[in-house]
């Protein structure tokens, strides 16, 4: 027996290879939806095994730092060093904001390290370029996706930044590029004002008795040395000596001290389960709505085809065709049409979709086997309706009135 | 009557019921010997399609009884359980139009009925080959059916009536579409596959160019079937 199936779509494929084509553009945007959602949570796992952290201390009930404001005094980290299995610890700012150069500017999570040695919990692991930051100013370290080179200098909020060292792939959790600048710079990106509103509460200060006290010289001057610091920061990064339970530390820390405290597992669970849920529902979306789309336009075009062989299907039941025989026609070639769909996505998207989209597109191997079984259940669903028409058609037909 | 051939007696078909109901064919007696060619004539409306629908099992008739060689497929019901086999071995359609498998060439056009009862291939396209020989169409083997001029894609559609030599061939207006050189080129082709291969043939037609052909011919009126004799010319003399 000859496959009947294939014969057709040889003969027509013209038909076949632009309608998969057009599919093929469709499964390539679902599964670049799926990468890019694989590409979040892959951007939330770096963000964090980057962080070097295996606890997050965060402001009491919040889920911070990255899913919340948090803000913990900025010498908290003394008493959680001293405490059981606790290796190292360091401060850590962060702040998404734009940081400019040239008079363009890019977005960038800019993360405040604490002064130390690489290694450091928050420090950048690996650099690809340049060197760590050796001074406690003006100094900055920035992934490449920024677009800065090493001296470049970049502005971030009133101060200037030279980039001495670039690294790869250090992004926050909404896949923006980190650039790295010392502790003490980031906690007054942070905290600062603008020049007006400095003296404007330098005067009401100095117009409230309490502080302007003539008997009491450099009290004044205190107080105003107090107002313009900022001795927040976001979290305190722990490392866990090892031998050690990372739940069994956080748990002495949550003892002793009135914080929050998060391991590893919990921080990947906010931002996979919290931060970014809205942004993976809205794909999932964009998925259900691209299946069907597809699932429409296949059974479309399948009917179309059918249609257009009605005639053929009355004379193959009149000389004796059996059902399964025309079932297999429709099934096969809506098959063969999502494959040549699936072949021609695949190829977009890894050739030219994830490559020109903004986020990072992580297509996984598992995806694509995910994807291909589902184009094949849609596209045989879809050929369900050609096959009741077919099965319809009288072979009456074929002899006429 | 001998043991082959068709033959149908008191045969009847209702389409519908009650008040709209017609009676497509009211008594319809027939017989028609093995490597015998008859033509069917009668005006439109009288019967002729529904009578090859019946006698092709694509409808099923009303009461009656049709015959086939030794048995008896139909008598007040249905007398063999798979039609669709019976339509594949026993017996071949030819159109009025070819109605050829367009993304199949020639070769598998015909070769695609032995296929599907079974035959292998390489057999079912000997097959095919031997009948497009035989019908002078066998140049064109290889040419998808749309290359193909309307006499030829006729003679394609008689080889694939003939291809399983089923004893019966039904031929709905076979010649309608072709000049009278062509149409009496099928008729002689029909007649020598008759004689050849012992089938009973029964042709539907209008066609005043092949009615002298019939050495007996079978009006139908009001689904009434009256036999007459014909003037049984040979198509070769005819077309010279
Ligand atoms: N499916 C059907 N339902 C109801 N009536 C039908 C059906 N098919 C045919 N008829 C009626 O049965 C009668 C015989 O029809 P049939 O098609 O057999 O005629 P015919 O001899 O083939 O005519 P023609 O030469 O025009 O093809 C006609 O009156 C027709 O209207
Ligand atoms: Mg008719």
């Amino acid at each position: 027996m000859i496959s009947l199936a294939g014969r057709d779509i040889i003969h027509s494929w013209g038909k076949f290879v632009f309608t998969g084509f057009g599919l093929g553009l469709l499964i390539g945007i679902t599964l670049s939806m799926a990468g890019i959602y694989r590409g979040m949570v892959d951007d939330a796992r770096v963000l964090l095994d980057n962080s070097g952290a295996d606890l997050w201390v965060v402001q009491k009930n919040t889920i911070g730092p990255y899913a919340e404001p948090s803000s913990l005094y900025d010498d908290t980290w003394r008493e959680i060093r001293g405490m059981p299995g606790v290796k190292q610890v360091a401060n850590i700012t962060y702040l998404t904001m734009q940081v400019a150069k040239d008079g363009s500017d890019v977005r960038a999570m800019v993360a405040g390290i604490s002064p130390g040695t690489p290694g450091t919990p928050g420090w950048p692991p690996l650099l690809v370029a340049g060197r760590h930051i050796t001074r406690s100013h003006y100094e900055a370290v920035a992934d490449v996706a920024t677009g800065f080179k090493l001296g470049d200098v970049v502005r971030i909020r009133r101060n200037h930044y030279t980039v001495v060292g670039l690294t790869r792939r250090m992004v926050s959790s909404n896949g923006d590029p980190m650039i790295f600048i010392p502790l003490k710079d980031a906690q007054e990106a942070q905290f600062l004002k603008d020049n007006d509103a400095i003296r404007q509460q330098r005067r009401r200060t100095a117009a409230n008795p309490a502080f302007n006290r003539p008997a009491v010289p450099g009290l004044l001057e205190a107080a105003v040395a107090t107002q313009s610091v900022n001795p927040f920061v976001n979290a305190v990064l722990v490392q866990v000596a090892s031998g050690h339970n990372p739940l069994t530390t956080a748990t002495s820390i949550r003892r002793w001290k009135n914080l929050t405290v998060y391991t590893r597992a919990q921080m990947e669970e906010i931002l996979v389960g919290k931060l970014i849920a809205t942004s993976a529902r809205q794909i999932f979306m964009f998925l259900v709505i691209l299946s069907i789309v597809s699932s429409a336009i296949v059974a479309f075009i399948i009917y179309t085809l059918t249609q257009g062989k009605i005639r053929e299907i009355a004379v193959l039941k009149l000389i004796g065709t059996k059902n399964r025989t025309i079932i297999a026609l429709i099934m096969q070639q809506s098959m063969a049409l999502g494959a040549i769909g699936f072949v021609v996505g695949k190829i977009s998207a890894t050739l030219f979709m994830a490559p020109i989209f903004p986020k990072y597109v992580l297509l996984l191997p598992l995806d694509s086997v995910i994807g291909f079984i589902a184009v094949m259940i849609i596209c045989i669903l879809a050929s369900i309706i050609s096959i009741r028409a077919a099965l319809k058609v009288d072979p009456a037909e074929a002899i006429g009135g | 009557m001998s043991m082959k051939g068709i033959r149908i007696e008191g045969l009847k078909k209702r389409y519908g019921s009650g008040d709209t109901a017609v009676d497509a064919l009211k008594h319809v007696n027939m017989h028609v010997e093995a490597g015998e060619i008859v033509g069917l004539i009668g005006p439109s409306g009288s019967g002729k399609s529904t009578l090859l629908k019946c006698l092709g099992a694509v409808i099923e008739p009303t009461a009656g009884k049709m015959v086939l060689g030794s048995d008896i497929i139909y008598d007040n019901g249905w007398r063999v359980r798979d039609l669709r086999a019976l339509r594949r071995d026993r017996i071949g359609f030819v159109f009025q139009a070819p109605y050829l498998i367009p993304f199949l060439d020639v070769t598998d056009n015909v070769a695609l009925l032995p296929m599907l009862a079974g035959v292998s291939n390489a057999e079912s396209r000997k097959r095919a080959m031997e009948l497009l020989r035989e019908l002078n169409v066998d140049h064109r083997a290889h040419a998808m059916p749309s290359k193909l001029s309307g006499g030829e894609q006729q003679r394609v559609a008689i080889a694939r009536g003939l291809v399983n030599r089923p004893p019966v061939i039904l031929a709905d207006e076979p010649t309608a579409p072709l000049n009278s050189d062509r149409a009496l080129t099928v008729i002689r082709l029909l007649n020598d596959m008759a004689q050849k291969f012992e089938t009973a043939i029964i042709v539907v037609t209008h066609d005043e160019k092949i009615i002298p052909t019939f050495k007996r011919i079978y009006h139908i009126r009001d689904g009434v079937t009256y036999e007459e004799k014909g003037e049984g010319r040979s198509p070769t003399e005819m077309a010279t």
